[in-house]
């Protein structure tokens, strides 16, 4: 008797066992319901269609996810190339002479000596929350993976087959337009 | 002989990497020394610390949703469908 138990894909059963898991899976890094879900319908088609593919090594759930991220990759690359193109990204450091520093309109002002007082405001909080859903949705997915669901830097990097270095650049300009964005929607209004 | 004269873009760059402590202690060393001739990036960075301690507070928050029962049965419906369908073929 062979002690390695083989998986079987049970199709009837996977909303019921897996639509939450894979959706959180989603909305954890798309953060947008509609596009979140969609991607987990997408998941259950495209598994109904690889069911012959499945060699029941890994378990019911980490092949659906499996698929999951393929999709959510193939999603990241598309905002990648399409918007990415047309979107006016807003510069904040010189090029060419002064290259690397502040442009003289967006240096950043003093908030003043109370900044800090209110940090338990929940009006606080949701201005920020709203200042990050406005960023571009490329530098949000990784922002939001890295600042909010922890994740670590490799992790982000495989799943979105993107580089540290480009993360970090990511990163960096999502903070300096996140603070642009406090600063004249909550601080210097 | 390390440079260790930065831009203000690389600065604020090592300010945004140490807010998740992945910034190395060169790096901290140059943004110090940065600091001394650059007092925009002592205010960026003060900012910087207190959108990370709202951020926080964003984390900590943030609850996990789920799928309503409506949505996973609109859910099971179009899956059935395919189902159904590719059975047939």
């Amino acid at each position: 008797m062979t002690s390695e138990k083989k998986h079987i894909l049970d199709p009837e059963k996977w909303i019921s066992l897996h639509s939450d898991y894979l959706y959180n899976y989603a909305i954890s890094r798309i953060n947008k319901t509609e596009i979140s879900k969609d991607l987990v319908q997408e998941t259950f088609f495209a598994a109904l269609n690889a069911m012959k593919n499945f060699e029941g090594k890994a378990s019911e759930r980490t092949w659906l996810v499996a698929i999951l991220k393929r999709k959510i990759i193939d999603y990241y690359r598309k905002i990648n190339s399409t918007k990415g193109q047309a979107e006016v990204r807003m510069n904040f450091y010189n090029e060419g002479e002064y290259e690397g520093d502040w442009i003289e309109q967006r240096v950043p002002q003093t908030w003043g000596n109370d900044a800090d007082k209110n940090i338990e405001n929940s009006e606080l909080a949701n201005t920020l929350a709203a200042c990050i859903a406005s960023l571009p949705e490329k530098y949000s997915i990784v922002f939001k993976m890295k600042t909010l669901q922890g994740f670590a830097t490799e992790d982000i990097c495989k799943e979105l087959d993107i580089t540290t270095s480009n993360l970090w650049v990511i990163i960096h300009r999502a903070r300096t337009q996140l603070r642009k964005c406090m600063e004249d929607n909550w601080f210097i209004k | 002989m390390v440079k260790f004269k930065i831009t203000c873009d690389q600065a604020t760059t090592i300010c945004d990497k140490s807010q998740y402590g992945n910034a190395t202690i060169m790096e901290i060393i140059r943004l110090r020394f940065h600091f001394l001739g650059c007092k925009l990036c002592v205010i960026y960075t003060k900012q910087n610390n207190l959108l990370s301690k709202i951020l926080n507070r964003i984390k900590k928050r943030n609850a996990i949703c789920c799928l309503s029962k409506e949505e996973k049965e609109q859910m099971r419906l179009k899956f059935q469908e395919e189902f159904f369908k590719k059975n047939n073929n």
